[in-house]
């Protein structure tokens, strides 16, 4: 599972994206500078990154048959490439097709993503309308960060049974947190004159925080929400390892107990495509929602995996 | 001091944050539609002083009376240009300008006329639709200060407007400034680290030293309007700015 964050943003709680500012200057030259060379030098990248693919997956494949490597240990490109293409070929509505599992875990992620975020997004709006407040959790939430989510799994599972709901839980559990502590983080960094500018019309405190606060803070809720999902896959296979009747982890340990690796390696596959569609979704409503952020088309992006 | 005719009146106002005193004994009085300057170096509480005026912040001692009435807390009758534009950078310009008809719940088709008219004042047609970071400087100033101006306020309250502007384009505010202040009447208090842009835009420049903050002298600037850039070449712009220097070397200000 992985998701992109800027070079800036580090994988602990309190990613801090470049604060936005009106002052921003206008584009500089280098960056607009010649378009034509960057497009041709960015095809360039994706040929060679796709032929890297190539000679990996072919070197591979030549080495687990040179080399005579059992299957249950690493299995060899083609045979991963029929045991996904085996899962994707069965009736999405059999009860045991890949199809079916994926939709299983699909639903907990989704759900799980969704319910977490919302409430770790309430109570930082909440917690940063009331310093007192923020005073008195800020003890137990810095201890409950310190916790390993996963940790608690089991007991959930033990609590809500080995329906969807248990790993739902779990999820919401790990999204909560980063939500959470970046939003807060990201309405304490609000530029004070923006809100004395609001201040000065006699704004409401709503007003304040609808017009200023909360766009103010929309660059860290996303960083957050990208944390989250990231969070939210594991949390689904962690849940799905621990106790469960139905998803891809389930179906990653019916497959290691008869040793089909190619199976599990299909699921691999199937797990990361979901990770990247979630980010891409994600990166799709942020551009759109943050469309006023200047784009540094030279801004590296780094992969981070969970 | 006239007591006819004052429309702010500051009578005793002391300020003290814990044990610093921010100002000290401010008595003072400005008229309707006039332009007031007030010069001072860093830490003399002038900005301390406008916000009072402005209602965001509270005062120690004294009065600060706004056309017979006190002052207290924040009110809808004050535009406030902050040393940044402050322009909401999710907004355009139509939008930033616009943001007081919003907070004060106007009619929004009236508006957006008056809205439409100000950045043609403020000289930025065509602009409307332009998200702030694509725009200098200087036209986002100008741009806050049609913000300041949307809902009508009777003064208009500047902390250093142009004071992260280069030398050129703070000139050419200058100017701009003087002429949208004769045509809007507006009553101005603009703070300022700068002796010349003071006289070259104040009916009075007040002076301002530091530690307790006070107004040491507040003189007349007797220049014909409308002025230019040539004015600060007459002999009495000489005076005054000689004068104020005077008075920072003699209170230590210049340490």
């Amino acid at each position: 599972m992985s998701t992109t964050l800027p070079v800036t943003g580090s994988m602990t709680h309190s990613t801090t994206p470049p604060a936005p500012s009106a002052s921003t200057a206008a584009p500089t030259p280098s960056a607009i500078a010649r378009p034509k060379a960057r497009k041709r030098s960015r095809l360039g990248t994706k040929a060679a990154s796709l032929l890297l693919l190539v000679v990996l997956l072919a070197g591979w494949e030549l080495g687990v048959r040179l080399f005579h490597v059992p299957k249950f240990l690493i299995p060899s490109v083609s045979d991963i490439a029929v045991a996904l293409w085996r899962g994707l070929a069965t009736s999405p509505f059999a009860k045991d097709s890949l199809w079916y599992h994926s939709a299983i875990t699909m639903a907990e992620i989704l759900l799980g993503f969704f319910v977490g975020s919302a409430i770790g997004l309430a109570m930082g709006v909440l917690i940063s309308q009331m310093p007192r407040l923020e005073a008195i959790l800020e003890p137990y939430v810095s201890a409950l960060q310190s916790l390993p989510k996963v940790a608690v799994a089991p007991i959930i599972v033990v609590w809500m049974g080995f329906g969807i709901s248990s790993k739902v839980a779990i999820i919401c559990l790990l999204t909560f947190f980063p939500v959470l502590v970046t939003s807060i983080a990201g309405f304490k960094a609000v530029d004070p004159d923006r809100i004395d500018l609001l201040r000065s019309l006699s704004a409401t405190p709503w007003q304040i925080f609808r017009k200023a606060k909360f766009p103010s803070a929309l660059p860290y809720i996303f960083a957050g929400l990208n944390m989250a999902a990231a969070f939210a896959v594991v949390g689904a296979i962690v849940g799905e390892f621990v106790g469960a009747q139905a998803g891809l982890g389930v179906l990653i340990q019916q497959m290691e107990a008869q040793m089909d690796t190619g199976g599990s390696f299909a699921v691999f596959i199937v797990l990361s495509v979901i990770g990247i569609l979630m980010t891409w979704i994600l990166r799709r409503i942020q551009q759109r929602v943050l469309h006023w952020m200047p784009q540094d088309p030279t801004q590296q992006q780094r992969t981070i995996n969970v | 001091m006239p007591a006819e005719g004052d429309y702010i009146r500051i009578r005793h106002l002391s300020k003290s944050f814990g044990e610093v005193v921010a100002l000290r004994d401010i008595d003072c009085a400005i008229e309707q539609g006039s332009f007031v300057s007030i010069v001072g170096p860093s830490g003399c509480g002038k900005s301390t002083l406008l916000r009072i005026v402005a209602g965001l912040l509270d005062y120690s001692e004294g009065q600060v009376l706004l056309d017979g009435q006190p002052i207290q807390g924040q009110r809808r009758d004050i535009g406030f240009v902050f040393q940044s534009s402050i322009l909401l950078p999710w907004r355009s310009i139509l939008e930033n300008v616009l943001l007081p008809a919003e907070v004060l719940g106007l009619d929004m088709k009236k508006s957006r006329e008056r809205a439409m008219e100000l950045l043609h004042m403020v000289r930025l047609d065509g602009f409307e639709n332009k998200l702030p970071r694509q725009l200098s400087g200087g036209m986002q100033q100008r741009a806050s200060i049609a913000r300041a101006l949307l809902h009508d306020p009777k003064i208009l309250l500047m902390d250093e407007p142009f004071g992260a502007l280069d030398a050129m384009t703070r000139e050419q505010m200058n100017i701009e400034l003087q002429r949208i202040w004769r045509e809007s009447g507006k009553t101005v208090i603009l703070i300022t680290h700068s002796i010349p842009e003071a006289i070259f835009l104040g009916d009075t420049v007040f002076v301002m030293t530091p530690r307790p903050g006070t107004i040491e002298r507040m003189i007349r600037v007797d220049l014909p309007r409308p002025r230019t850039m040539q004015a600060m070449a007459k002999p009495e712009f000489g005076r005054i700015a000689d004068e104020i220097r005077e008075l920072f070397s003699h209170t230590g200000s210049f340490d």
